[in-house]
């Protein structure tokens, strides 16, 4: 059952081969056993988890249950659960006990999910490693010494060591895909406003998307499907029909179910600056795209080299506005003792954030000041509509883009922690999808160096999300990375 | 030099609260005066992950105020983000729009002063922009902390923004009254400026005439007309005197002390802070369409001035009287029902009773005309009786106070009851003639002596004979009749 995917697990919950509290329990031990090797849950809540469950069974019994009844899952930390402690990875919010759940949550939980519990991620999702948490790094189950990716990679981490079979997690440049790719599971960034923000602790208000992992394209899916919709309370929220995401999920039709399939391949993503083992791994599955009857054909994004410094001054942008309200005034980390005012915000927050929070706090500030704003922020924004132009040009030419989700597979821990630039840069494929607003996804795509995973990204266009889970889907039908687990 | 040497620029910002029920970025209630607290919903108080949406009420307000000062409402604006830290801002950083308002221009005419000395002006306007309001801070009461009530945080605020067209405390002022008037005669804002839904800021600053303008100071959060005065006469004095001794202004921020009746600075150009305003990533720009815009101005109560122009074309009012009575929704109201109830042809008359006796009357009780106890059915009724000859306009200012005292429920009523009714019985009147000339011979001979004035005594003992019921111009009549004779 560990292992079972979402329609085994589903098949065995409906005919009661399982009970979804035995299943919530298998979860729940099993990430007692391993979580404090891995450092993956902030917070597991056994006693939620097991009352929902317990409802699950009695809504499976009535014959009431939906896709996603009874099925375990855990939350980024990121997500506001109600009456269940919120912390972003930071101190500033490690007394937080959120009292109302982020649309995301409450979706899941009326369909009948069980939160397992809260996983960890680099301090309001700024990072790119995982080791910017309160709560210490994440390790990669594929080898303890590395990291997991980054900010997700709590939930990554959860998903590849199947301490849960799906979680969630947010992206805002690179932060469900890249982690996917690095812990050899799949993950997918919706379309920015498919996925509702309210709830999600925001860091990049205009980049921020919630996201989907889990083993395969079709576990992804089914959990998108579950977390999309149209949510009023959020003004960024796209008020589209419901859609299935997994309707391109289907068994292949011969052995060529992606002919008509236009691969377009960034020449930008593939000269220089990518590993060996990753482009070896790359180029094998595009060999495999081509099997399936896909065609690949090279596209030009010529802006994509400026996405990395544009995303640089809008994301810390939006950040230092958003976290302004962490002041110690009505919530979360306020100093012990201060003389006055000034003195309990300043140390309030000194202490309350981590080193990277603060770094993007003051940069932040910096392109926003009076005199700075039109050549920082005012050219990022420029920066970023040609991004999006170069995505359109290059979807006149093909279906879908793919390229490598990461220039290298995950390194170890530590080594890129005093060079900033060097770990903003691992995100050079997966920053201009958010700035552009697209859709991206990460699929398992073989192994590199010391056994690592290396993913293999897929970006859409637009409201794309069902066929870039489909194509997904035929690569492992015929292809079973996605079945690998770590030791 | 003196005072007269200098020139006065005022230019007013001021911020109304619209009255709209729930708040400007989330669905908690407005309403004043509730135990702190209890009005900030998840929103209000910045809980991690919430987010705003924009009440379309507030927007639509702001539309109204556009199309009545004839601004441009603009089909795109953006709100943006106003960053300080301060405990009552919940967020840390409050929604205004800075680069894109919603509404852009406009005017407004004011009238300043009184009889001949009166003149109009127009003013001018920037902008008016949507935002919202912080919460507040409570300094009293708790032993050395300050106490944080957010139930303000998020109330919609339309900021108003004029050119420097003001060249005195009393174009300031009238200013802010006609705008005052303006906001409650389109029904934005309750314009109660005790609760603080109606407050000004004075951007003050002298030169020489026909000069470069001088270095401004803003005076803050004035929320009365009389301090709106006092506030700008001590700040021009301050200026002006300070220029004279040599003394040079410098850009500040400046709070009134109503009890010293001077201002005193709060923070200089030094301390200003950088904002660092951005376009809010969590809300998209606000479009307003042609449509919106439309459907709203079909929605607009006729405006002051149209109103006023159709009291002089269609009532044959003089401009005087049509200003006055238009000076609030209210009585201009009050006004037209008098004359339904009285029939077109007195609108002067009702204009006479609403801008004279009524006017004096609620003045006297400190009252509003809403809270008037003649009704304007009342008043016309009234009016029409004095109009058909059933009462004179003495009798009749009787009736006013018996209506008023709740003596009846009608000027007829009163009539009846109290005996009132005119006699124009030339019999009866032309008996009580004889009676007064037979009693008043020396006035009689005075008269025919060509004393004018003996006349008028005469009418008057024969009005008293008559209780003030006989036809006044029947007594003339008869009077000149049997003394000529």
């Amino acid at each position: 059952m560990i292992h079972a995917s979402l329609t085994e697990l589903r098949a065995a919950l409906d005919a009661k081969r399982i009970s979804s509290v035995e299943l919530a329990t298998l979860f729940l031990d099993r990430i007692e056993q391993q979580n404090p090797a891995l450092n993956a849950f902030i917070t597991v809540n056994r006693d939620g988890a097991l009352a929902a469950a317990r409802a699950a069974d009695a809504r499976i019994a009535a014959g009431n249950a939906g896709p996603l009844t009874g099925i375990p899952l855990a939350h980024k930390d990121v997500f506001c659960t109600e009456g269940v402690l919120t912390t972003c990875g930071s101190k500033m919010l490690s007394n937080f006990v959120s009292p109302y759940d982020a649309h995301v949550v409450a979706l899941l939980k009326a369909a009948g999910a069980v939160n397992l519990g809260k996983t960890n991620m680099d301090e309001f999702a700024m990072g790119s490693s995982n080791e910017n948490s309160h709560y210490g790094p994440v390790k990669n189950p594929w080898d303890a010494t590395r990291i997991p990716g980054g900010s997700s990679g709590g939930s990554a981490a959860a998903v590849a060591a199947r301490l849960a079979p799906i979680a969630t997690g947010t992206d805002t440049g690179g932060s469900v895909r890249q982690p996917a790719g690095h812990t050899g599971i799949t993950g997918i960034k919706p379309t920015y406003g498919v996925v509702s923000r309210y709830g999600m602790i925001a860091y990049a208000s205009s980049l921020d998307q919630g996201g989907a992992f889990g083993a395969s394209a079709a576990d992804c899916a089914q959990l998108l499907t579950a977390m999309a919709g149209f949510d009023a309370r959020d003004s960024t929220s796209l008020e589209r029909p419901a859609e299935d995401y997994a309707r391109e999920i289907a068994a292949p039709a011969n052995d060529k179910p992606l002919a008509g399939l236009r691969i377009g391949l960034p020449r930008e993503f593939f000269a220089e600056g990518m590993a060996e083992d990753v482009r070896t791994a790359v180029d094998a599955a595009l060999d495999e795209y081509r099997k399936l009857g896909a065609t690949t054909v090279e596209v030009s994004l010529p802006n994509a080299k400026l996405a990395i410094p544009a995303y640089y001054v809008i994301a810390p942008a939006e950040a230092s506005s958003n976290l302004s309200r962490f002041d110690g005034v009505r919530y979360g980390h306020r100093a012990a003792e201060y003389r006055d005012l000034a003195e309990m915000y300043a140390k309030s927050r000194a202490e309350g954030f981590g080193a990277e929070v603060k770094r993007r706090i003051l940069v932040g500030t910096y392109v926003l000041s009076h005199g700075y704003y039109d050549a920082y922020y005012l050219q990022a924004q420029k920066l970023r509509r040609l991004i999006a132009q170069d995505f359109q040009a290059a979807f006149a030419q093909c279906d879908v883009i793919a390229g490598p989700t990461s220039p290298t597979t995950a390194w170890a821990i530590g080594e890129k922690a005093d060079d900033p630039v060097q770990m903003y840069l691992s995100d050079i494929y997966t920053i201009a999808v958010n700035l552009a607003g697209l859709p991206g996804l990460s699929h398992p795509c073989g192994f590199g160096g010391g056994n690592l995973p290396v993913g293999l990204q897929l970006i859409g266009d637009y409201f794309s999300e069902a066929r870039l889970l489909g194509t997904a889907h035929q690569y492992q039908q015929a292809t079973d990375w996605h079945l690998r687990r770590p030791a | 030099m003196s005072r007269s040497d200098w020139e006065v620029v005022i230019g007013l910002e001021v911020h109304a609260q619209l009255n709209t029920a729930s708040k400007i970025f989330s669905g908690a209630s407005t309403a004043f005066g509730a135990e702190p607290n209890v009005q900030a919903c998840a929103v209000d108080i910045a809980l991690p992950g919430v987010l705003p949406v924009l009440n379309r009420g507030a927007v639509e307000r702001a539309i109204r105020f556009g199309l009545a000062i004839g601004a441009h409402v603009a089909s795109k604006s953006v709100f943006a983000r106003k960053n300080y830290f301060y405990p009552d801002l919940p967020k840390g950083y409050q929604i205004s729009q800075f680069e894109l308002p919603v509404v852009q221009g406009g005017e407004i005419t004011i009238r300043i002063g009184e009889g001949d000395k009166a003149y109009e002006k127009t003013v001018q306007l920037t902008r008016a922009h949507l935002e919202e309001d912080a919460g507040k801070s409570l300094h009293e009461d708790f032993h050395g902390m300050s106490g944080i009530d957010l139930n303000r945080a998020g109330t919609p605020l339309l900021e108003i923004v004029s050119e420097p067209d003001m060249r005195s405390s009393a174009e300031a002022v009238a200013y802010a009254r006609a705008l005052h008037a303006l906001v409650r005669w389109i029904d934005i804002c309750d314009g109660n400026m005790q609760e603080g839904s109606f407050r000004c800021d004075a951007n003050v600053s002298v030169r020489r005439p026909g000069g470069p303008l001088g270095t401004r100071r803003e005076i803050k959060n004035l929320n009365s007309f009389r301090f709106l005065q006092q506030a700008i006469d001590y700040e021009v004095q301050w200026q002006i005197g300070t220029i004279e001794d040599g003394g040079k202004i410098q850009q500040a921020t400046v709070l009134f002390d109503p009890d010293t009746g001077e201002t005193r600075m709060m923070r200089s150009k030094e301390d200003a802070h950088d904002y660092r305003y951005f376009p809010d990533p969590d809300l998209l720009p606000l479009v307003v369409s042609k449509e919106w815009i439309e459907e709203v101005r079909r929605g607009m109560p006729e405006l002051p001035e149209a109103m006023k122009g159709r009291f002089i074309n269609e009532y044959g009012l003089s401009a005087y009287d049509a200003t006055t009575l238009t000076a609030s929704k209210e009585v201009a109201n009050f006004f037209e029902d008098t004359v339904q109830s009285a029939g077109s042809a007195q609108a002067k008359p009702c204009a006479n009773w609403v801008m004279g006796d009524l006017a004096a009357r609620l003045n006297r009780e400190e009252k509003d005309i809403s809270a008037s106890a003649v009704s304007s059915v009342q008043l016309g009724g009234l009016v029409g009786r004095i109009a058909d000859g059933t009462i004179s306009n003495n009798i009749g200012k009787k009736v006013f106070e018996a209506l008023w005292n709740g003596e009846g429920t009608s000027a007829d009523a009163v009539i009846e009851s109290q005996g009132l009714r005119q006699t124009n019985d030339a019999g009866a009147i032309e008996a009580m003639i004889d009676e007064v000339l037979a009693a008043n011979q020396k006035s009689v001979e005075e008269f025919r002596a060509g004393k004018e004035k003996a006349f008028n005594a005469l009418v008057g003992q024969v009005m008293k004979a008559s209780k003030g019921k006989a036809n006044p111009a029947q007594v003339n009549e008869l009077l000149k009749r049997k003394l000529e004779g």
